[in-house]
């Protein structure tokens, strides 16, 4: 994994969850593999909300855990600050384990260190936006003074202004969450858990409030984890992302590693339809200057347009359109390679180019 | 076993002795009266400070200091029909509003031992499970075994007059508070809740900046209920010597007086739409009044703007 582990500000180390009578049995019965899910639910009672999840998250990462709905993400998010109890694995906040917190400590963990944003908004519909913003400070007996001045801040810094004595039942979905947004963050956590935040709101409120989100995670550097059924929002978002499918996480990885190299036909297939023109960089379509000239001859490279190895696709499109020539790749001053026409058209389809003429595909 | 007894009628000649068992408490409440007594004086008195208060007020300014309440509390419309009910009310008889404040001071009293018994009881049955299933055949039973059951052996322990007509009107009134109050608790939004564990609040946070602020419209309705319920009693309540509209009523039935007993039966009906409105109108979500505060409307807002303007 990419993150060392010393660096980690969240480890989650073989989270099981067995909801049902028989979790014990369940594990040992699907560790010894012979078990189906079906025979699980059937046999033992049992329904798997997550199968050993183990990650890392490092400082200032955004990390995605993709999934369908049912898969478990909502449920292993859940882990973290401990509002579901795994029934096996250990969850490590800046190296301390949560499952073995008191009361006192584990609350203290939330009200501070762990901010959160539901699907569902779940604010509170009899208190202001004000006094929602302030409820994680409210309930650590911050005075009212320091209160209103955070509050005051959370708010101005999800574009809400002026809308602080507004109640949520008077504001719009896309300003619901914003709410959200700014109460998880009014205590300045470490950690921000973002369970589907934008799912329930219409695409372009979603792209608004992706943004709003991106800039303030870029100034603010928390630690975040974020989940979401959409594979497109978690490639805009996450440094890296997990695809869970499930209760299994199937893969882990920057979003060009899954688009790139799916670990099974099941991610392979979410990441069909995805857009590579963002994602795919140079370095991995060109092919070395040496086969190119070996290919065709050698090449006077004088009229070719030039680009970096981990420029996009688009940027490669844009060279691309102004000339007959391929474009060569030039790292440190020296070329490393050379992307053909084809090679670029193969890329944003997301395949490879074939290197000898195949008959003609759809 | 009894020589006679009869398989195809088997409950006839088996007697466990119920009724001679559950007249032991009868006996032991005599028995006790020295424990009890203190605790009736004390109840008394409270119920006597409760109505002498209310009947040294004058009738026009009680009319007009609970028109204010219901303006407060529901709005101007609200307020005007509580002001005709009182109107009405007070000229059905000349002792009409007297009683109707004897009345009122017994419903008063039995309603806030309803709140102090039934608000905790409701929560506890809206948290626990276990504790929901154990109270609701108690509940039950409360509601629907005749009146005249308890009636008597409360009279035993404690006497007849207010106290008993109070402790009366709480078994039958108590009820629909519990039940509302454990609904109240167990609809709030679970989202809500988990939202604000999620932000370190502990359970005595979440009760009462969470669970009970959302759940008091339904709590709200389940106060109307026992306030209206409380109300029917007042006759039955009458037979154990309690004063008031309910007298009246029991009275005028003794000697098949018809009059009398619509005119306390209409000062009942009366009072109750007073009560109904005004309770009624507390329970309105926050959505509802336009997510003003108490004080922003009705005539204290009126009065607080007024102060505003010249400040």
């Amino acid at each position: 994994m990419a993150s060392q582990p010393q660096d980690a500000v969240i480890r989650c180390e073989g989270i099981w969850k067995v909801f049902g009578g028989n979790p014990q049995e369940a594990i040992s019965a699907i560790r010894s593999g012979g078990l189906t899910k079906e025979d699980i639910r059937d046999r033992l009672d049992c329904v798997v909300g997550v199968r050993d999840a183990t990650f890392s998250v490092a400082r200032g990462e955004i990390f995605c855990i993709m999934g369908l709905s049912g898969s478990g993400k909502s449920t292993l998010i859940r882990h973290i600050n401990r509002l579901i109890e795994p029934t096996q694995g250990a969850v490590y906040i800046e190296g301390r384990n949560v499952n073995e917190m008191g009361a006192r400590e584990l609350r203290a963990l939330r009200a501070e260190k762990i901010g959160m944003v539901f699907q569902n908004m779940a604010l509170m519909p009899h208190r202001n936006v004000r006094d929602n913003v302030a409820f994680a400070l409210e309930v650590r007996g911050v005075p009212e003074e320091k209160r209103r001045e955070v509050a005051r801040r959370a708010v101005e810094a999800v574009e809400l202004t002026g809308w602080d004595h507004k109640y949520p039942d008077e504001l719009s979905g896309g300003m619901q969450q914003r709410v959200g947004l700014a109460r998880a963050i009014a205590a300045d956590p470490t950690i921000l858990l973002m369970d589907e935040p934008f799912s329930a709101l219409d695409p372009l409120i979603r792209r608004q409030l992706q943004g709003t989100f991106m800039e303030l995670s870029a100034e603010l550097h928390k630690t975040t984890v974020f989940i979401t059924h959409d594979l497109e929002e978690a490639i805009r978002i996450g440094d890296r992302i997990a695809i869970m499918k499930d209760g299994v996480l199937v893969q882990i990885g920057t979003p060009e590693q899954i688009v790139t190299e799916p670990a099974d036909d099941y991610v392979a297939e979410f990441v069909g339809g995805i857009s590579k023109l963002d994602l795919v960089t140079a370095a991995r379509i060109m092919q070395p200057l040496a086969w190119y000239e070996q290919a065709h001859g050698a090449a006077d490279t004088a009229a070719w347009p030039v680009a970096a190895p981990s420029d996009k696709l688009n940027t490669l499109v844009d060279l691309s359109v102004g000339t007959d020539h391929p474009i060569l790749i030039v790292a440190d001053g020296a070329p490393v390679g050379v992307v053909t026409k084809s090679a670029l058209l193969r890329g944003i389809q997301g395949r490879e180019d074939a290197p000898q003429p195949k008959a003609e595909v759809a | 076993m009894d020589k006679s007894f009869n398989w195809l009628d088997p409950f006839a000649s088996v007697d466990l002795g119920i009724g001679e068992w559950a007249d032991g408490i009868k006996g032991w409440a005599m028995a006790n009266r020295s424990l009890i007594q203190p605790v009736k004086t004390f109840f008394e008195g409270v119920i006597v400070r409760i109505e002498s208060t209310l009947q040294a007020v004058p009738p026009l300014v009680m009319l007009i200091l609970l028109t204010l309440i219901a303006w407060q509390a529901a709005g101007r419309r609200v307020a005007v029909l509580v002001f005709c009910c009182l109107v009405v009310l007070g000229l059905l008889d000349p002792a009409a509003w007297s009683l109707a404040m004897t009345t009122l001071a017994i419903v008063i009293s039995a309603v806030i031992l309803c709140v102090i018994i039934g608000l905790p009881l409701g929560i506890l049955a809206g948290k626990s499970d276990r504790f929901e299933q154990a109270i609701r055949p108690v509940l039950d039973t409360m509601q629907t075994i005749p009146a005249f059951v308890y009636l008597v052996p409360v009279v035993m322990m404690i006497g007849i007059g207010n106290v008993s007509g109070v402790i009366v009107t709480i078994v039958f009134a108590l009820p629909p508070l519990v039940r509302l109050t454990s609904l109240g608790i167990r609809t709030v939004n679970a989202n809500v809740v988990e939202a604000a564990r999620a932000f370190g609040a502990t359970p005595r946070q979440i009760l009462f900046k969470v669970e009970l602020p959302l759940a008091t419209p339904t709590i709200l309705a389940g106060l109307n209920q026992t306030i209206m319920l409380s109300l029917s009693m007042v006759v039955i309540a009458s037979m154990i010597s309690v004063k008031g509209l309910g007298n009246e009523v029991l009275r005028a039935m003794g000697r098949l007086d018809a009059g009398k007993a619509i005119v306390g039966g209409l000062g009942i009906v009366m009072l109750a739409i007073v009560l109904d409105r005004i309770t009624q109108g507390l329970g309105r979500s926050g959505r509802e009044r336009g997510h003003r505060h108490w004080w922003q409307t009705g005539p204290v807002g009126l009065v607080a703007n007024l102060f505003h303007k010249q400040a």
